[in-house]
């Protein structure tokens, strides 16, 4: 469904991401981590058009759309969430998600829109109440915000940027859940950007591993869990954490 | 109000200023009442685009266009002012287009798209005042007295006729400033006002819906200009064109209430009355105070009254109890909007 080859982004001499390369296939949900810095937002602004490329292809469904408007790649079935809540504060809740299903499926109709904005946000489990307002929301429902507004462009790959980042433990749990849910039910494909690896390994089907902009590894998650490199570039200072997800993912694996 | 009782109040408010100029025929009283509504129109027109953060100072450059264009039109070719006022507007348009594309496209914003629209007003000032074989340069400039038809030359000397036709092209601007409040575009246009990235990651094109808003926006006050120009049967380059007048438009639009469809008017009244008590309370040895007045009014309405006379007005008729934090209401308003 996606397929990344030798994607390059430079910002003057430095180089964010060197020559990556990545496929996602229909229906997955891939994890990507790395320590911060490491290139994973920046691969995320590069894949929903946020960021030009400086060289390398995105091929999306068959249509190459490296470099394309994001309002382009949004309207072709990629939908994106922010790492940090983006909401618009003079909108509702409801309009923040309708005006995503206004735009970001064709601008088709009212109706349509307003329905998309109802189907997504009880998706996430927040209110379809027309009036209440944004500021109302915490982080984990500005979170949620965040994702219903991402559903309501209907898209076909979902990019969920460290969505978990700022909520407890039984939150965490929940969106894990929830991210689960989509796929499950909406048959969405999903790529997820998160430093907390305990939850993330729970949830993904594969996991990729950044490094100073390079994939340093890549497969199903307990083998990453397991590689040395990750071990010391990624998460070095802290092996028993890794130690334990990576106990964790092979009973899962197991079980 | 419910939506019945707002629309019979509308009825009843039309109703009376239709019946108007029939029941109460000082001619003075109505020349003002003209230059309200016309005036009411052209700052309706800006706050189209005002009331998203999109700051322009160029709207003199517009409405210059359209006054001149039809007035050149008409002396030059004998175009009637039916075609003139249309081809006025297409101009204006055009040139919002030009100027706007690559603002847009490059994500000029903030106090950089002000600056960008401030040159256009004093661009077009100066090519009609340097242009002054065809234009009068800054002694003004004249329609041609209309020999035949008056209707064809849209030439009218009764009051009565032109505060008719100025309460429609009034009417006009705010059924246009409604629909566009009802419409997604203004969910679209709010997005982008606070966040262009997160926008354009919701599917909007934000080049797009902010060149639509400004073309609109650029037409209106096109057609404002070419209404004055008809009515007043004299202009010059500061009464309809450059930065005084634009800075007006600003001045009144926030003074009313940016963010409600009857604020620009309430500004225009104010602004008006203002300018006619200083020029008949002191005549010539005022000069120019008004815009000394304006500016010091602008500066104290940004910082306590934000949301302008009849925006906060309303808001404390609706809800008495709710407090909008101050930063949110100033944010509204800010003129700098640093691109993101």
């Amino acid at each position: 469904m996606l397929e990344v080859s030798g994607l390059v982004k430079r910002f003057g001499g430095f180089t964010a991401v060197n020559n990556v390369s990545f496929r996602v296939d229909q229906g997955e949900i891939l994890g990507l981590i790395g320590p911060n810095g490491s290139g994973k937002s920046t691969i995320f602004n590069m894949l929903s058009g946020t960021l030009a490329p400086t060289s390398g292809s995105i091929q999306f469904a068959g249509h190459e759309i490296a470099g394309l408007a994001p309002h382009r790649i949004i309207n072709g079935g990629i939908g994106r969430t922010f790492q940090i809540p983006r909401p618009f504060r003079r909108l509702t809740i409801f309009e923040n998600v309708a005006l995503a299903g206004f735009y970001g499926q064709g601008r088709h109709s009212r109706a349509r829109a307003e329905e998309a904005a109802e189907r997504s946000l009880a998706m996430v489990g927040l209110p379809t109440d027309r009036h209440a307002g944004v500021d109302g929301l915490g982080a984990a429902g500005l979170k949620k915000l965040e994702l219903a507004k991402a559903l309501a462009t209907a898209p076909k790959l979902l990019l969920a940027d460290e969505s978990l980042g700022g909520l407890d433990e039984a939150e965490m749990d929940q969106a894990a859940d929830m991210l689960r849910n989509i796929r499950d039910e909406l048959g969405i494909t999903i790529i997820w950007v998160e430093h907390i690896m305990g939850v993330l390994m729970r949830v993904v089907d594969r996991v990729m591993v950044l490094d100073h902009g390079e994939k340093i590894s890549e497969g199903l998650p307990s083998a990453v869990a397991g590689d040395p490199r990750v071990i010391e570039v990624y998460l070095g200072t802290d092996a028993e954490t890794t130690q334990a997800a990576a106990a964790e993912a092979r009973r899962r694996a197991g079980g | 109000m419910t939506g019945q009782g707002r629309l019979a109040a509308w009825g009843i408010g039309l109703a009376a200023l239709v019946a108007l100029p029939f029941l109460y025929r000082d001619p003075y009283h109505l020349h003002i009442l003209v230059l309200i509504l016309i005036w009411s129109f052209a700052y309706t027109s800006w706050s189209m685009m005002g009331r998203f953060g999109l700051v322009s100072l160029g709207h003199g450059g517009f409405m210059g266009i359209g006054a001149y264009v039809t007035a050149l039109l008409w002396n030059h070719l004998g175009l009637t002012p039916w075609i003139g006022i249309p081809i006025g507007m297409v101009a204006a348009g055009a040139l919002a287009l030009i100027v706007g594309y690559p603002c847009f496209r490059f994500r000029i914003t903030g106090h950089y798209f002000v600056l960008v629209t401030l040159a256009l007003s004093g661009i077009v000032l100066q090519v009609i005042t340097a242009t002054r074989d065809y234009t009068g340069g800054s002694l003004g400039y004249t329609p041609d007295r209309a020999s035949g038809n008056r209707l064809l030359a849209l030439q009218f000397d009764d009051k009565t006729t032109w505060y008719l036709i100025a309460l429609a092209v009034w009417l006009f601007g705010i059924v246009v400033w409604h629909w566009v409040d009802r419409s997604m575009a203004r969910y679209a246009l709010e997005a982008i006002s606070e966040d262009e990235d997160a926008a354009a990651a919701a599917g909007v094109d934000v080049t797009a819906e902010k060149l639509k808003i400004t073309l609109l926006s650029a037409l209106m006050t096109a057609l404002a200009g070419a209404i004055y120009c008809q009515y007043q049967m004299f202009i010059t380059p500061d009464t309809v064109s450059g930065i005084a007048v634009s800075l007006q438009m600003v001045f009144a639009a926030i003074v009313g209430g940016l963010f409600v469809s009857l604020g620009p008017t309430v500004g225009a009244i104010i602004t008006i009355m203002l300018a006619e008590s200083l020029r008949i309370g002191f005549g010539t040895k005022a000069v120019g105070w008004d815009n000394l007045v304006y500016g010091l009014l602008l500066v104290l309405f940004i910082i306590f009254l934000p949301k302008g006379i009849l925006g906060s007005l309303l808001d404390r008729l609706k809800k008495p109890q709710r407090k909008v934090t101050r930063a949110h209401e100033q944010e509204a308003v800010e003129i700098a909007r640093p691109g993101a």
